[in-house]
C-alpha cells in the first residue's frame, strides 16, 4: 500500500516529526506523553510487522520488550557502561536473540495456541525476572539511574534529557525504525509476509519457507520491542519491572487495533490515542481509575465495527468518497473473451530436468494412504513422461484429490515411493517439491484473497526467482531481474491483464479460476498438476480454458483431473481411471471410451439393481 | 524445611487448587471446543463471579445463597454475552474474537473495579465448614477439604451433562464437527448459547466457591486465565478429561514447587507446558491433528 510513492510517506512523517515540538505545546500535550506516544509506536512498528502484515497474534511481547530494557538498563546502572545508544542496541540484540530462540517453539503452533504459548512464555519472563534474577533485575523495584544520552561532537557537547529535550533523541529513533519498516514491507520479504497472513497453505505450495519467513518476522518483532524497551528506561530514567507484565502486552495489542493493523503507524495513532485520552479522562474529566473501563469499552466498540481501526476506517472514508466517481466511471467489465485477445506466446518451464536425465519425469510406486481405516488410495502404480498431457477421470471418491496431494507432497503416503526428474521425493515438503518444478492448481480456489490479480502472481513468482528462503528485507520487488516480465507474461496466458489491479475478491469466479491456474504456472513448474480446472464453469468459459491449458501445456508436462470427460478426450493423450483408490484401466482416450471396466465404474450398479430387481 | 506433614498439606492444597483449575479449564475447553472460540474473558468470568457471590452473602449472610448467586448470575451473563457479542464473531478471523474477548475482559474487571475498588473483599466460609480438622497425621483448614469435594460434584455433573445426556451428546458432535451437527436439523447455535452459558457458570461457580480460601480483587482473574490455558495447553484443547487431568497436574506442580521454593512455583508450570508442547504438541487428551 505504500509502493506507489515511496520517498513521500518518509517525508511526511520526518515533517510531522519535527513539527510537533513547535505545535504541540501550544495545545497543552505534556511533552512526556508524547515521548511515551513514540516509545509506544516503535515497539508497535515491529508487533504491526508481526500481527498486521504476518498474521500472527502474540500475547508475549512483553518478553522481548522487558528483556531489551533490562539489558540495557543494566549495562548503563549497574555494569557502568557508559554509551547509551550502543546499550540499546545490545538490548535489541538480545531480545532478537532471545526472540528467534522463543519463535522456535511458539511458531511450532498456529492459531489460538500460538496466543496461548506466548502468553505463558512472557509469564515466565516476568517470573524469572522477579525472582530467580532479582540480582541483576531490581525485583519488584527495577533499575533506577538510568542515563539519557548524550554525544560529544568535539566542539559542542549535545545532551537529550527529559521533557522536550529528549524527543529529538525518540523522534530520531523512531523515525529510522519507521524508515526500516517501510522497507520491510515494501520488500520481497514483505510482500511473502501478506501472503502468509492471508493464505499460509498457499504460500508454502507455491514453493515459499513459511516457518522460516514467520520466525523472521518474530525475529524483528522481537528487535523492535527490545529497542522500544531500552527507549522507556532512558525515558523514565529509571526501569519499571511492569515492562514485563501481561498487561504491556495487552495494551500493546490495544493499542495497535485501535490505529489500525497492518499500516505500520497505527500503533503510534493508538498509542496517541490511548495515552491523551487517559490524562484527558483522569484529568480533565476527574474520572480516576474509571479511565481504563472508558478506553476498553472504545476497544470493543472499536473492534465490532471498525475492524480496521483508525488508519484503515479513514482509508475507507477516502476510498467511498473518492472512489464512488472512480466505480462510476469503471464498470465492473469482464475480461475480454480469449477468442479476441491476442495470441500469447507459451510460457517455457524454467525448471529444465538434468540434461543428463532420461527416463520418466514422473514415476510413483505403491503409492498407498489411509485414513484410519478408510483407504483413499491403495497400490497405485504412475508413470508420467516428459511433455506427456496425462488426464485422470474417476467417480466421486475415487481419490484422485489425496492422489494428488501424495504428488506434490502436501500429504506424506502411507507407503510407497514418488520419483520426481530421477530423484526420491517421499516426505519432501510442499515447498521443496515446487522448488524442484512440480506444483498444483487446487480443486478449490486457494487464493490470497485481500491481495490483487498482480500480487498474487508476483508471489507466486518470487518463490521460484528467488527460492525458498532468502533475507532481502531491504531489496527491493522492481530490482528482482524477470519478476515483472514473468508476472505480465502470465497474466497475458490466464487473460487477466485487463484485472491487474483488481483485489481477488472482487473477481468473477471463472476469472478466479484462471487466477487459481496462473498461481501454479506463475512458478514455471516442469511438471504441472491441475485439479479439476473447468469445475463451476460455464460451457462457454470451459472452451476458453481448454484454449489456455492446451497453450500452457506447450513445453511442460501436465496431469489433469476433471470430470469433463469431453475436454479432457480431446486435451489428453493419455488418460488413467481411478476407481475406489486403485488403477483401474490406462490408455488412450478412444481405448478408455471403448473400455467396459470404466463404463462399468461410471454406471456401476446398474446391472447389479436390474437383476436384483428381476 | 520439607517434613511428611509439610509435604502431605501441599499435597491437599495443590489438590484443592488442581480442583478449581480443572472446573475453570473445562469450561474454557468446552466453549473453545464447540465455538471454536478462545474466551479470553474467562479470568474475569472467575472474578465475577465471585464478586456476585460477595454481593449476595453481604445482603443474605448465607454462603449456599452466594454460591447459588454466583453460579446463577454467571449463567447469565454467559447468555446475554453470547447473544449480544459473541455470536456475531462466528464467523470473523480468530484474531477478531481474541481482540474482543480481550476487550471484554477489560470491561469486566475495570466495572468491577468501578464499583468495589481495587480493595480486596474477603467471603467467609460457612460455619460448619470453617476451622481446621485432624486428618491423623497432620491439620488441615476444613473449607479447603470441602472445596476438593464441592469441585469433584460440579465435575461430577459437569460430566454427567456432557456424557450422560442428550445436550451433552449434541456438544460432543459440535467439538466434533459443529457444521455435520447443524446439518442435522439441530440449531447448533442455540446449543452455542448453551454452552457458553454452562462454561461461564462452571468459571462462576468456581469464583465463589474459592473467594473463602482467597481474597477476591479485580485483578484476579488475570493470573487464573494464564494458568488455565496451561491446564489446556496441556490436556489438549476441546477435552474435557483433558482439562480436568490437566488441571490437577497443574495444581500439584505449583503447589508442591512452592513447597521448595515459592518463586520457581510458576517458571515450573510453564517448563512443564512448554516439555508438553516439545513431546506431545497436542496434548495429553488431545485429538490429533486439531489445531
Amino acid at each position: 500500500m505504500f509502493s506507489k510513492r515511496p520517498v513521500l510517506v518518509e517525508l511526511i512523517t520526518a515533517a510531522v516529526l519535527i513539527a510537533v515540538p513547535f505545535v504541540l505545546p501550544y495545545l497543552d500535550a505534556a511533552p512526556n506523553t508524547v515521548n511515551r506516544i513514540l516509545v509506544w509506536g516503535l515497539f508497535g512498528i515491529g508487533f504491526d510487522i508481526l500481527f498486521g502484515y504476518t498474521g500472527l497474534l502474540s500475547f508475549g511481547q512483553s518478553a522481548f520488550y522487558g528483556t531489551g530494557g533490562f539489558i540495557a538498563a543494566y549495562l548503563l546502572t549497574r555494569a557502568g557502561f557508559p554509551h547509551v545508544v550502543t546499550a540499546l542496541f545490545i538490548g535489541m540484540i538480545a531480545a532478537a536473540i532471545v526472540g528467534y530462540l522463543i519463535g522456535l517453539l511458539a511458531l511450532r503452533r498456529t492459531g489460538i495456541y500460538f496466543a496461548m504459548i506466548t502468553v505463558a512464555i512472557a509469564e515466565i519472563f516476568f517470573f524469572v525476572e522477579f525472582n530467580p534474577l532479582s540480582e541483576f533485575t531490581g525485583g519488584e523495584n527495577g533499575l533506577p539511574g538510568v542515563p539519557t544520552p548524550s554525544f560529544d561532537l568535539g566542539f559542542m557537547k549535545l545532551s537529550f534529557t527529559s521533557g522536550w529535550s529528549l524527543y529529538p533523541f525518540l523522534a530520531f529513533c523512531y523515525f529510522v525504525g519507521i524508515v526500516i519498516a517501510l522497507r520491510i514491507v515494501r520488500s520481497p520479504v514483505g510482500a511473502i509476509l501478506t501472503a502468509i497472513r492471508e493464505n499460509p497453505l498457499r504460500a508454502a505450495a507455491v514453493g515459499h519457507n513459511v516457518q522460516a519467513y514467520k520466525l523472521t518476522a518474530f525475529v524483528i518483532a522481537a528487535a523492535y520491542a527490545g529497542f522500544a524497551g531500552g527507549l522507556l528506561g532512558v525515558l523514565q530514567g529509571f526501569m519499571p519491572p511492569d515492562a514485563f507484565m501481561f498487561d504491556t502486552s495487552g495494551q500493546l495489542i490495544m493499542q495497535t487495533a485501535i490505529g489500525g493493523r497492518g499500516t505500520l503507524f497505527g500503533p503510534l495513532v493508538g498509542a496517541g490515542v490511548w495515552l491523551f485520552l487517559q490524562d484527558f479522562l483522569q484529568a480533565t474529566l476527574g474520572l480516576g481509575a474509571a479511565w481504563k473501563l472508558v478506553l476498553g469499552l472504545v476497544f470493543v466498540l472499536l473492534v465490532f465495527f471498525l475492524r480496521q481501526g483508525i488508519i484503515g476506517g479513514i482509508n475507507d472514508l477516502i476510498a467511498v468518497l473518492s472512489g464512488k466517481a472512480k466505480a462510476a466511471a469503471e464498470p465492473a467489465q469482464e475480461s475480454t473473451p480469449m477468442s479476441a485477445a491476442a495470441p500469447v506466446a507459451p510460457m517455457a518451464a524454467r525448471h529444465a530436468a538434468p540434461s543428463d536425465f532420461k527416463g520418466p519425469l514422473l514415476q510413483a510406486t505403491g503409492l498407498t494412504k489411509r485414513y484410519g481405516g478408510v483407504v483413499a488410495n491403495e497400490g497405485i502404480d504412475f508413470t508420467v513422461n516428459q511433455g506427456e498431457l496425462r488426464g485422470i477421470i474417476g467417480p466421486n471418491g475415487a481419490g484422485k484429490t489425496t492422489f494428488f496431494k501424495m504428488l506434490t507432497c502436501e500429504v506424506p503416503p502411507t507407503s510407497g515411493t514418488i520419483v520426481f526428474e530421477g530423484r526420491d521425493i517421499t516426505g519432501m515438503s510442499i515447498s521443496d517439491v515446487c522448488q524442484l518444478g512440480l506444483t498444483k492448481s487446487y480443486q478449490v480456489n486457494q487464493l490470497f484473497n485481500k491481495l490483487t490479480v498482480r500480487q498474487n502472481l508476483t508471489i507466486a513468482a518470487l518463490a521460484e526467482l528467488r527460492g525458498k528462503f532468502k533475507l532481502d528485507m531491504f531489496g527491493s520487488l522492481d530490482k528482482i531481474a524477470g519478476l515483472r516480465e514473468q508476472v505480465r507474461h502470465t497474466l497475458q496466458l490466464v487473460n487477466l491483464t485487463g484485472r491487474t489491479d483488481t483485489p481477488v475478491s472482487q473477481l468473477a469466479y471463472g476469472e478466479k479460476r484462471r487466477l487459481e491456474i496462473g498461481l501454479a504456472l506463475a512458478s514455471s513448474p516442469s511438471l504441472l498438476l491441475l485439479d479439476e480446472p473447468l469445475a463451476g464453469m460455464s460451457p462457454r468459459e470451459r472452451v476458453e480454458t481448454v484454449r489456455l491449458l492446451k497453450s500452457i501445456a506447450q513445453g511442460r508436462t501436465m496431469i489433469v483431473i476433471d470430470h469433463d470427460m469431453d475436454a479432457l478426450f480431446e486435451l489428453a493423450e493419455r488418460i488413467t481411471v481411478l476407481q475406489e483408490g486403485k488403477v483401474l484401466v490406462e490408455g488412450t482416450p478412444d481405448e478408455i471410451k471403448s473400455n467396459e471396466l470404466v463404463q462399468e465404474a461410471y454406471l456401476g450398479g446398474v446391472n447389479d439393481e436390474q437383476e436384483l430387481a428381476a | 524445611m520439607i517434613t511428611w506433614s509439610n509435604f502431605l498439606s501441599q499435597l491437599f492444597n495443590g489438590l484443592a487448587q488442581g480442583a478449581l483449575l480443572a472446573l475453570i479449564s473445562s469450561g474454557l475447553t468446552i466453549i473453545y471446543g464447540t465455538l471454536g472460540v478462545l474466551n479470553l474473558a474467562h479470568g474475569a468470568m472467575f472474578m465475577i463471579g465471585g464478586y456476585a457471590g460477595y454481593v449476595a452473602f453481604q445482603y443474605t449472610g448465607s454462603f449456599v445463597l452466594a454460591v447459588l448467586a454466583g453460579t446463577l448470575f454467571m449463567l447469565v451473563v454467559g447468555v446475554v454475552m453470547e447473544r449480544v457479542i459473541i455470536r456475531h464473531f462466528y464467523s470473523r478471523p480468530g484474531e477478531d474474537q481474541l481482540l474482543v474477548t480481550f476487550g471484554l475482559s477489560i470491561v469486566f474487571v475495570e466495572i468491577v473495579r468501578f464499583f468495589f475498588s481495587s480493595q480486596s473483599k474477603t467471603v467467609a466460609a460457612p460455619a460448619a465448614l470453617s476451622g481446621i480438622t485432624n486428618l491423623g497425621v497432620m491439620f488441615y483448614p476444613t473449607y479447603r477439604l470441602a472445596v476438593v469435594g464441592i469441585v469433584a460434584v460440579a465435575l461430577l455433573a459437569l460430566f454427567i451433562v456432557l456424557y450422560r445426556t442428550r445436550l451433552g451428546m449434541i456438544v460432543r458432535a459440535g467439538i466434533e464437527d459443529s457444521v455435520m451437527v447443524d446439518s442435522l436439523g439441530i440449531d447448533v447455535y442455540r446449543v452455542f448459547m448453551v454452552v457458553f452459558g454452562i462454561g461461564a457458570m462452571a468459571a462462576g461457580f468456581a469464583g465463589i466457591v474459592n473467594a473463602p480460601v482467597v481474597s477476591l480483587s479485580p485483578d484476579m482473574g488475570e493470573a487464573i486465565l494464564v494458568q488455565t490455558f496451561v491446564v489446556v495447553v496441556i490436556g489438549g484443547v476441546g477435552s474435557f478429561p483433558g482439562a480436568v487431568v490437566g488441571g490437577l497436574i497443574a495444581g500439584e506442580i505449583i503447589s508442591l514447587t512452592s513447597m521448595v521454593n515459592p518463586g520457581y512455583a510458576y517458571v515450573m508450570l510453564f517448563a512443564a507446558m512448554v516439555l508438553v508442547l516439545l513431546v506431545r504438541p497436542r496434548g495429553l487428551f488431545g485429538a490429533k491433528g486439531r489445531e
